[in-house]
């Protein structure tokens, strides 16, 4: 059947902020959905909160709108825009959990919306465990025994029946949030009351363990036809009992005879069957017993998830585009294999490589957070490589990483039974441990008995190891570097040159060395194509792998190139906002007539669509993984600056080799990186900076504090993300905060800088040429300084800087960008405190706000600086005046505090969101609103709040108060708050402190008796009252500010919300008023 | 670890690919085809179907999952050869009694690793199904190469002769459950007393029909339509086997003489059999299908099946007379994949719907043909 001609307009839901569980993947689902259908002819309407995206680019929907994704608000959109369709499945379980929602209240009835994709039904029985069982059971699929609680006594009972341990899963959670594994009684008692409150319905599933079992997924596909076709199938490299987004995987299937996975694939297609989804993809996950072959069903996704990202990257078939147009009544058969162009999509892919994915988690951001991995997913991003083999795809996924390995490099731990004991913990550096017990002599059957990870990949590892100590003895007879067929060896196991160089030269710094010993010899990767057919037909689109075989497939051509280096994986403070800038990069050089050459290895993105880019190579961003690259393609040049610091890192080492960097010179990027350079700059530029001092040792920091005077901000220099920064008080503080953050990175010096208490901070995003400066926009953050600026809430344009203020930041910004020569993006950050202002940072790069600004100002600065950096003016470009803003745009920072419980929830210097969400209105309240609203905070209009702040704040908390009470909300304080405030003839009734021995403030927020809570916290203080009430306030959804401007800004948009309803207004509506 | 022999592969067209030997040494001819099946090399060895073919399996890693019998899909491995790009060196799976290497080993079939497979499959694709060589004991190309050229091609071989039974026999077993060892169907109504043609079969083949309530009597691929009415079958199934049809003028007089006469099923070689008995053509194709994702379109229903295949000669469309139609097109490359008898109880498939390796998709065929029996043996 071709495309329905009934229905014209269709609504695309998003997935919102990045959150851990939904992050990228549904901006690169999403942005293929609507491109797939706007190609197919049909008028999409976009909702998505998320201003980081490619997806809510004004060019990829014909109506965008950067909403909360609330009932409420949606309804509004779709009064306004009266779509005929809903497309609920390429937005994650926000966009699925919004539609089932909209139909309940029946919005989709009265304006006669029809849900495509996916229907209730189909999501009611897919998500409700207990359904999904009863309809497994029906058509003769096992499920591991089961019961569903609704009550903790109920859920005690089960427990106690299926036997111990036992697996708890709430219902309707993102990424199995509030679930765990429960040994014993005592700890189901807890978890299980954690997964009730999690769960929205207030149900969670007790499960029979199927702990140790092996675990697999399929990724299904199924048409109106009934047409069914697994795309790829997955093997987690870790047994069951971790979530999946936290497990190792590889693609495809290793250690299944055709026979268990025929068995496997059956299932598969009467699940989908009777689950119901007839146009669209799954994802099916199963669990099969080692010992006896018997599979189990574990759970369905009925939409496009992180997985069919990763398998469309994986076998280059892209899930989420034939979705979507399977949704509007294509089958299978009638769409094209873009990749072979001669067959039809309705086929499965079949491939010639390995796919390994590994999780990249950001514990140290978190101290206190358990780093053991459950059910519960932890990690924040992922990287995914390729290679021949499953041994030369893991080394080249754990360089990827990003975390200091080479390869399966070696930890500390030498002693075979501590690691043997520690590898039973499934945390994120178990891979790295059994390379150690590997090395220490422990065989694969001691650690198979300890982990139960598949024989086939231990002995896989054990490969690596062996031929490890292989290379090291071949060192001490002759030399490895020059022996050709050793090195050949090394590199098909995916041995990078930083390894070989450690373990054969010693020193893993002198990686130059083996590469020319392997150019010398010849050693050299060709680049094979993925192609969905293990060759056995063409492959017209140059997606390419590195490989160490023996024909290279890469075909370079001769067209003027570029070459964009990814970001890597997510984590915090390095997401998706530098996919984004990278995307555009390709977009628009690709539109000047250049070829562009995109490399990466993160698999959520758009940027590693084989669409995005001319030719793309999914490869680590490391500088041997990049040579071989550009050595092989010849670019004209390589941009840096957009993918965050994982490229930057390489601008030495690739200048080094001689190639040729577009943009903003290396030197520039190191002098305003470089603490004694930059502060030499400002000094010849007349511009203040806060007092500051380097230190390389604790008793230097203490030195250089004391003759800037406490508090002093303290980190290490370059990282990223504020890791290991700290405002501190005093000389104790300082020695165990200096400590920390000099073990992060020992190479580096210590920064001190004065803090500026009481200072509120801006920044400025600019585009420079080397001759001109122009100002993308400014922000204004609302939490005062101190806050990481990722975390902090911000506001564009400023709503409380005086003109005076933003004209010295203007001449300052553009001061700096001719000085450093800056040809591209760059962001300055400046505190004002006593009326001055000061440099706080440059950074001549993309930063995080570039999509925010873009999106609220329509201008592409990504794009702009592409230009630049190839040689165009800003005024051939035409941008030479700052744009004016109509209305306020405040973005709002997502943390991740649900999933770390036991961590202070309190905003710091170090950054901890994993996304953010825009909320835009003609008033800053509405647009403040708004922004919470989206980030899942609904702001009360009435009700309790909660007030307790250290003395410090008592003088300037009246204002708020005051506000509150007289918007009619009833005060509840701690003593000496309610002290202050009743001073002023305030109101307030007290609450006692923990402390003070009493739980009622706990109990308050648990019942939900408070409406919103206020709490600023003292220094870094340790187990504190505050602590456990910004946790407890985080856990049970009570919105918390834990600053007081953040508090001022709640209570202005409390006051708009009570004034005038919200309402909503497109991207592409807005700035064709503005024009 | 062991030190590796070196072994060569030669292309008549002159290609040589180096790699390592495992299992058996020496050296054997073969046409040289590739498999893009991930999983399945137990049922593939064993695949008489692929006699007088040395196979190379697109997927780098084998050997995963070492060797089970109950996989086997005849008595014992037919391939001449067996080309993978790396060899496993851990088994891994509950019900494997022998890893890969020993198993090639004791029935003297030699292994290479370490070839670069996708550059050799890319250059089949090219070139199309060569002749090829593989030696562990000539170690000069020039030779190798010349062996290969030396060696008989495929057109106008009678491979069936080499694999089919030397005597009827019946066959009463069908798919068991792996966990319980007991049948996983339990046909209902009369049993059907099926004579299934040996021109290699694969005994998937069959499980499935006795798991549809036949009776089979196997029989040897020469044996004359004559006898075959003499066993009073409800029904004759051809089976799939090596080699060119065109080779066969025996069976295709054969399947001349049976069509109308009792109701008939073909599969692979069977299929091309039926086409060429009903008077059409077959051809050689490039480098064949050898897989297990071939989409196929089932043109009475619309609806696309995911077979798996194995041939190398195909039915040419346009020499098809007006007495069969087409039934089932594959999709890649338009060939024909399905053929129905206008007037006589017959139909054919070139693709194997008893899969092994494969999706099952297609398992409805035998349904299908149980049916037609039925149908034929009631009195009109």
């Amino acid at each position: 059947m071709p495309k329905r001609t009934d229905i014209h307009t269709i609504l695309v839901l998003g997935s919102g902020p990045i959150v851990i569980g939904q992050a990228a993947e549904f901006d690169y689902s999403g942005a293929q959905a609507c491109k797939a259908l706007r190609a197919d002819g049909y008028r999409v309407v976009l909702v998505n909160s998320n201003p980081a995206t490619i997806m809510t680019d004004p060019e990829l929907a014909d109506q965008t709108y950067i909403e909360p994704l609330t009932v409420d608000v949606v309804t509004q959109i779709i009064d306004q825009e009266r779509p005929d369709a809903l497309l609920p499945t390429v937005g994650g379980q926000t966009a699925l959990n919004l539609a089932v929602d909209l139909a309940e209240a029946g919005v989709l009835e009265k304006y006669s919306v029809e849900l495509i994709g996916a229907s209730v039904p189909v999501v009611r029985l897919a998500e409700d465990r207990l359904l999904f069982r009863e309809a497994m059971q029906e058509i003769g699929v096992a499920t591991p025994k089961s019961g569903l609680a609704s009550t903790l006594e109920e859920a005690l009972a089960i427990g106690d029946e299926v036997g111990y341990p036992v697996i708890v899963r709430p219902s309707f959670t993102l990424g199995g949030r509030g679930g765990g594994i429960a040994y014993s009684k005592p700890e189901l008692e807890a978890l299980a009351d954690r997964a009730l409150r999690a769960s929205p319905v207030h149900q969670t599933l007790i499960e029979e363990s199927v702990l140790g079992w092996k675990e697999f997924e399929l990724e299904v596909m199924r048409d109106k036809a009934d047409n069914f076709v697994v795309v790829c199938s997955i093997e987690n490299f870790d047994p069951m009992g971790v979530h999946t987004g936290d497990s190792i995987t590889v693609a495809p299937i290793q250690t299944l005879t055709d026979r268990e996975y025929q068995t496997m694939r059956d299932m598969a297609r009467r699940i989908i069957r009777r689950v119901g989804v007839e146009t669209g993809g799954s994802n099916i996950q199963f669990a099969v017993n080692p010992k006896d072959g018997r599979q189990v069903v574990i759970e369905m996704n009925p939409r496009v998830s992180r997985s069919s990202a990763l398998a469309s990257k994986a076998t280059g078939f892209p899930i989420a585009k034939i979705a979507a147009r399977l949704a509007v009544g294509y089958h299978l058969d009638e769409i094209r294999n873009d990749i072979t162009r001669e067959t039809p999509a309705s086929f499965e892919p079949t491939i010639d490589y390995v796919v390994t994915k590994i999780p990249r988690w950001d514990f140290a951001k978190f101290p206190g957070a358990d780093p053991t991995l459950t059910t519960s997913m932890k990690s924040v991003g992922e990287v995914m490589a390729m290679g021949r083999t499953f041994k030369e795809s893991l080394q080249k996924a754990l360089r990827s990483l990003e975390i200091g390995a080479d390869g399966l490099t070696p930890g500390p731990l030498r002693d075979c039974d501590a690691l043997l004991k520690l590898i039973e913990t499934p945390t994120p550096e178990r891979m790295f441990q059994i390379g150690d017990a590997l090395r220490a002599g422990a065989s694969t059957a001691e650690i198979h008995a300890h982990t139960s990870i598949d024989p086939w990949f231990l002995g896989q590892l054990a490969e690596i190891v062996a031929f490890e100590s292989e290379l090291a003895r071949a060192s001490q007879v002759g030399d490895p570097l020059a022996d050709r067929a050793l090195l050949r060896r090394a590199k098909r196991m995916g041995f990078s040159d930083r390894q070989i160089a450690r373990i054969v030269l010693g020193d893993a710094r002198r990686e130059m060395d083996v590469r020319a010993a392997r150019l010398a010899l010849g050693v050299t990767p060709v680049y094979e194509r993925v192609d969905t057919c293990a060759a056995e037909f063409e492959a017209y689109t140059p997606y390419l792998y590195s490989t160490y075989e023996t024909h290279d497939e890469a075909e370079p051509t001769t067209r003027q190139k570029i070459m964009i280096l990814g970001s890597g994986p997510n984590r915090i403070g390095q997401g998706i906002e530098f996919d984004y800038c990278c995307c555009h990069a390709a977009f628009s050089l690709r539109d000047l007539g250049y070829e562009t050459i995109m490399v990466n290895c993160n698999p959520e993105t758009v940027s590693t669509d084989y669409d995005t880019s001319d030719r793309l190579y999914f490869e680590p961003i490391t500088a041997e993984d990049v040579l071989n690259i550009v050595e092989r393609e010849k670019p004209m040049g390589v941009i840096l600056q957009l993918g965050g610091q994982t490229p930057l890192k390489l601008a030495l080492p690739l200048q080094a080799a001689g190639v040729p960097i577009l943009g903003t010179s290396p030197d520039a990027i190191d002098l305003a990186e470089d603490r004694e350079r930059f502060g030499r700059l400002l000094e010849r530029l007349g511009i203040p900076q806060p007092p500051n001092g380097t230190a390389r040792s604790l008793a230097e920091a203490r030195h250089v504090a004391r003759a800037i005077g406490y508090p002093v901000l303290v980190r290490p220099s370059y990282v990223l993300g504020g890791r290991a920064m700290a405002i501190v008080y005093d000389d104790a503080e300082l020695e165990q905060f200096g400590r920390e953050a000099l073990s992060v990175a020992p190479d580096h010096p210590l920064l001190i800088d004065r803090f500026l208490d009481d200072a509120y901070e801006v920044d400025v995003d600019a585009v420079a040429d080397g001759e001109r400066v122009v100002i993308g926009g400014i922000l204004e953050h609302i939490e005062a300084a101190g806050i990481h600026s990722g975390d902090s809430a911000a506001v564009l344009p400023p709503y409380k800087v005086s003109a005076y203020h933003l004209s010295i930041m203007r001449e300052y910004t553009e001061a700096l960008g001719l000085a450093l020569g800056v040809r591209g993006l760059m962001n300055v950050q400046f505190a004002i405190q006593d009326d001055i202002v000061y440099v706080l940072e440059v950074n001549p790069r993309a930063s995080r706000t570039v999509p925010f600004v873009s999106k609220a100002t329509g201008v592409p600065l990504a794009k702009i600086a592409s230009h630049i950096m190839v040689g165009k003016t800003l005024a051939e470009i035409g941008f030479v005046e700052e744009p004016a803003v109509d209305g306020f745009f405040v973005k709002e920072a997502v943390l991740p505090f649900e999933r770390f419980p036991g961590v202070d929830p309190a905003l710091g210097p170090e950054m901890r969101s994993t996304g953010e969400v825009m909320g835009h209105a003609s008033r800053f309240g509405h647009a403040f609103a708004k922004a919470e609203i989206a980030a899942g905070d609904h702001l009360p209009t009435s009700g309790k709040a909660l007030i307790s702040v250290n003395d410090y704040d008592k003088s300037n908390i009246l204002k708020i108060a005051r506000d509150l009470h007289s918007m009619g909300f009833d005060l509840l304080a701690t003593a000496g708050t309610a002290e202050w405030l009743r001073r002023v003839g305030l109101p307030a009734d007290v609450i006692p402190k923990v402390s003070d021995g009493s739980q009622a403030i706990l109990d308050a927020m648990r019942t939900h008796q408070v409406d919103l809570v206020i709490n600023t916290p003292l220094g870094r203080s340790a187990i504190s009252d505050g602590r456990l009430m910004r946790m407890t306030a985080r856990q049970h959804g009570v919105p918390l500010f834990t600053t007081l401007s953040a508090a001022a800004a709640a209570v202005n948009a409390i006051r708009a919300l009570k004034s005038k309803q919200l309402r909503v207004r497109s991207l592409q509506t807005h700035h064709a008023t503005e024009a | 670890m062991l030190e590796r022999i070196p072994a060569l592969l030669a292309l008549e067209d002159g290609a040589v690919f180096e790699g390592v030997a495992f299992g058996a040494v020496g050296e054997r001819p073969g046409e040289v085809v590739f498999n893009t099946g991930l999983m399945g090399y137990s049922e593939i060895l064993t695949d008489p179907s692929y006699k007088g073919q040395i196979v190379v399996m697109t997927y780098p890693h084998i050997g995963n999952y070492g060797i089970s019998p109950s996989d086997f899909e005849s008595w014992e491995p037919h391939v001449e050869g067996f080309v993978v790009r790396e060899l496993s060196g851990v088994t891994s799976n509950w019900r494997s009694q022998v890893d890969l290497e020993d198993f090639l080993r004791q029935h003297n079939i030699i292994g290479v690793s370490e070839i670069d497979t996708r550059a050799l499959t890319r250059h089949i694709r090219l070139h199309g199904a060569l002749r090829g060589y593989i030696s562990t004991a000539d170690t000069n190309p020039d030779d190798v190469v010349d062996k290969a050229r030396a060696s008989q091609g495929m057109l106008g071989r009678d491979l069936v002769q080499v694999v089919t039974a030397n005597a009827p026999f019946t066959w009463e077993e069908g798919t068991q459950d792996w966990e319980t060892g007991r049948p996983m169907r339990q046909p209902d109504g009369p049993t059907l007393h099926v004579v299934a043609y040996d021109y290699g079969i694969k005994h998937n083949l069959l499980r499935e029909l006795c798991d549809r309530g036949c009776r089979i009597t196997v029989v040897p691929a020469t044996t004359p339509a004559s006898e075959v009415l003499t066993l009073n079958p409800d029904g004759v199934f051809l089976s799939n086997g090596p080699g060119d049809p065109a080779a066969l003028e025996y069976a295709v007089a054969n399947v001349r003489r049976l069509l109308g006469r009792t109701p008939m099923f073909g599969v692979c070689l069977g299929h091309q059999l039926m086409g060429l008995a009903v008077g059409g053509s077959t051809y050689k194709l490039k480098f064949g299908h050898h897989g297990v994702n071939h989409p196929v379109k089932n043109l009475a229903t619309g609806q696309v099946e995911i077979t798996s295949q194995n041939h190398g000669f195909a039915v040419a469309a346009d020499s098809l007379p007006p007495s069969v139609e087409v039934t089932h097109v594959n999709l890649n490359d338009g060939t024909v994949e399905g053929l129905r008898h206008r007037e006589a109880a017959a139909f054919s498939v070139q693709y194997h719907p008893e899969a092994a390796p494969g999706p099952h998709d297609a398992q409805y065929l035998f349904d299908e043909f149980r049916a037609l029996m039925l149908d034929k043996r009631e009195p009109a």
